[in-house]
């Protein structure tokens, strides 16, 4: 291969990985650098290299509970989004050509909405003198209202609905490329209708299931706008922990700690469970 | 049909007996008035061109399609209101539609697993079908590490497990390149001899169908317009349209003339001793295959002509000779001897019996 045919895929991508250096990896290597610096109340940040601030994080039970909570909502969400999704996406998949548009159309419509206005919808309808609550008391069923603001609860059930459509769309791209003849072999040998999804629609779209899984749960790990809404200062999760101590507390270090172990712990989680996913599936799927 | 089983409720019925089956989709008519019937252990071939309905009538069969009017009796039993997955009937797909998150044995097995065979017997059953199939040594490979001749194999084996009343095959080698095709051929007729098993095979290829079948029936538009053994079909097509989509053959507009006994045929101004037939005096088409045409001396010839085209085919010669009746496809052995070049006078000779009359361009 000749010079310039080695250098040209290289010039091509110059524009794509500048763009990507200057506004993912500069800042990114900054706020890392900015994580060992330190903090005093009346001298500000100072240019201090060292681990105190993981020492911190890490030996405070207040962030274990912080990132319990975070994964534990990540985790349920991602759950619910794959018992719902699932199902969903294979009954949009054998829906008739002309229906199947414009339901896919009413799935993913929610993402043309800006989640800010999605959260704040929720909150219309959660909050103690909500839509739900209200109701409930008009119809007789309750007395003092149900809590759902500021709730773990709300927070699960308005993530699941801001990442169902990332679901819906990983499983269904799963459901096209198997053979629907498959289900039809299956029928042919004896299979219930409930046996074919079981054995033979389930696996085959379980790649599906778990790339989604893979977006739906980093998502949801990192998501800031819904739980800032429904969490407020009561329910805090990593990322409106970050937020309040680099606008509230003004101690930029000790946030930047905190976002680069949210970083880290969720690529961790992602890889393994990748692995996890490549090991089972090696021999079944390219 | 002279072999018609002695039992079924005393009636005279065959194997599996399609009566007036039709399927509309809305404005489009898939199969209109089919009428067939294949006796038990029988391999018959669907032949006909892409979009005559032949899947749409396997699939009416299997039960994955309603039709719209008609009855489909197996073995004395009426399939209407019987679901696929109760039919019973042992299918492969044209893409295999291997369960591709299974193993070889764990696909060939699934069908016993749904009828709840213990796994002893279930165990012997998947080797004994994937011995059939000559697989054996590969029963725990997942599909997709298979080559397209093994998977459909596979799929053979795991309709066939079943042990089914009928096996139906919807253009199972239209995946295979062409030498893998005429083994698998060969393989597929072994199989189903071997299995005794009541076959009905879908294609597109006339030879496939020739090769395979015991019994061929034509279909064009939805309709079937002839059964008969591969022999008869290629022989005595029923229309120019089977004539010539079986094989090759020079088809030509002529009229039939008769004088005294004996029939004349004439095309332009060039008259010819034509055949036996009960064909009425008139325009007709003539169908003439290229290898009943001989190549002979001057004084014997029946038209002479000069070569145009000619093409080398390794076991034969197919020269195209432009003739006072037209251009004639003429096909010769090869000898071992040079072809005739382009330009070429050859003279040509056929017994007037190899031409076969036709009612001229109704069906077509
Ligand atoms: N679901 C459907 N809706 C509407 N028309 C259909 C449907 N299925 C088949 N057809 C039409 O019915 C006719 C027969 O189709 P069929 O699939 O049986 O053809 P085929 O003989 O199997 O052709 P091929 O050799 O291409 O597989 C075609 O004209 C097709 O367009
Ligand atoms: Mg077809």
């Amino acid at each position: 291969m000749t010079a310039s045919g080695r250098t040209t895929p290289w010039l091509l991508s110059a524009p794509a990985l500048a763009l990507f250096a200057a506004l993912l990896l500069t800042p990114l290597a900054m706020t890392f650098l900015l994580s060992f610096n330190s903090f005093s109340f009346y001298g500000g940040i100072e240019n201090t290299f060292g681990p105190e601030n993981y020492i911190e994080v890490l030996s405070d039970l207040y962030f274990y509970e912080i990132f319990g909570r975070t994964f534990l909502i990540a985790f349920i969400t991602t759950a619910i989004c794959a018992v719902l999704g699932l199902p969903e996406a294979y009954i949009l998949f054998r829906m008739k050509p002309a229906w199947r548009s414009f339901m896919l159309l009413v799935v993913l419509g929610p993402l043309l909405i800006s989640v800010v206005v999605r959260t704040l919808g929720w909150a219309i309808l959660l909050g103690n003198k909500g839509v739900i609550n209200e109701f409930l008391r008009d119809i007789g069923l309750i007395t003092s209202p149900i809590r759902m603001m500021y709730t773990s609860t709300g927070i699960v059930v308005a993530l699941v609905h801001v990442m169902i459509p990332f679901m819906i769309l990983a499983v269904w791209a799963a459901l096209q490329r198997q053979d629907p003849a498959t289900e039809r072999a299956a029928e042919s040998l004896g299979a219930a209708p409930l046996t074919v999804f079981m054995r033979i629609v389930l696996p085959q779209a379980m790649p599906g299931v778990l790339s989604g899984s893979l977006i739906v749960f980093s998502l949801s790990a990192s998501a800031f706008a819904t739980p800032a809404v429904l969490g407020g200062r009561r329910i805090k999760v990593v990322s409106t922990t970050v937020y309040d101590e680099f606008l509230n507390t003004l101690n930029w270090p000790l946030g930047a700690a905190i976002a680069m172990l949210l970083l880290v712990s969720v690529l961790t989680i992602m890889i393994a469970w990748n692995k996890l996913v490549e090991r089972r599936y090696s021999g079944v799927f390219e | 049909m002279m072999d018609q089983p002695a039992f079924n409720h005393g009636q005279t019925m065959a194997f599996l007996e399609l009566q007036a089956l039709n399927k509309r989709y809305n404005a489009v008519v898939a199969v209109e008035d089919f009428n067939l019937s294949i006796q038990r252990g029988e391999f018959v071939s669907l032949l006909g061109p892409s979009g005559c309905g032949k899947t749409t009538t396997l699939q009416m069969i299997a039960g994955f399609t309603q039709p719209t009017s008609g009855s489909i009796m197996l073995n004395g039993r009426d399939l209407g209101a019987i679901p696929a997955r109760k039919r019973g009937l042992g299918i492969v797909f044209q893409t295999y539609a291997l369960f591709p998150h299974m193993t070889v044995e764990q696909n060939v097995g699934f069908g016993l697993e749904m009828r709840n065979v213990p796994s002893h017997e279930r165990r012997r059953r998947v080797s004994d079908a994937l011995d059939l199939v000559h697989l054996s040594h590969l029963g725990d490979r997942f599909p997709r590490h298979m080559s397209g001749g093994q998977r459909q194999r596979v799929a053979l084996a795991r309709a066939l497990v079943i042990e089914p009343e009928l096996l139906l095959l919807d253009e199972p080698l239209s995946n295979l390149d062409a030498k893998l095709r005429e083994e698998m051929q060969l393989e597929l007729r072994r199989i189903q001899q071997e299995a005794g098993v009541t076959t009905l095979l879908v294609t597109h290829d006339q030879s496939e169908a020739m090769a395979l079948s015991d019994r061929v029936a034509v279909m064009q538009s939805g309709r079937l317009i002839q059964e008969d053994s591969p022999f008869d079909v290629y022989e005595k097509p029923a229309t120019s349209f089977i004539s010539t989509f079986l094989g090759k053959t020079n088809s030509l507009p002529a009229l039939l003339e008769r004088a005294g006994k004996r029939t004349q045929i004439v095309i332009d101004d060039v008259r010819l001793a034509g055949p036996q037939t009960v064909l009425a005096n008139g325009p007709v088409e003539l169908s003439l295959r290229p290898e009943r045409i001989e190549l002979t001396d001057i004084d014997k010839a029946t038209l002479s002509g000069d070569v145009i085209e000619r093409v080398f085919l390794g076991d034969h010669w197919l020269f195209r000779v432009e003739t006072p009746i037209g251009k004639l496809l003429v096909m010769q052995r090869n000898l071992g001897r040079r072809g005739a070049e382009i330009g070429e006078r050859l003279h040509l000779f056929w017994e007037p019996e190899a031409m076969r009359l036709l009612p001229r361009g109704d069906v077509s």
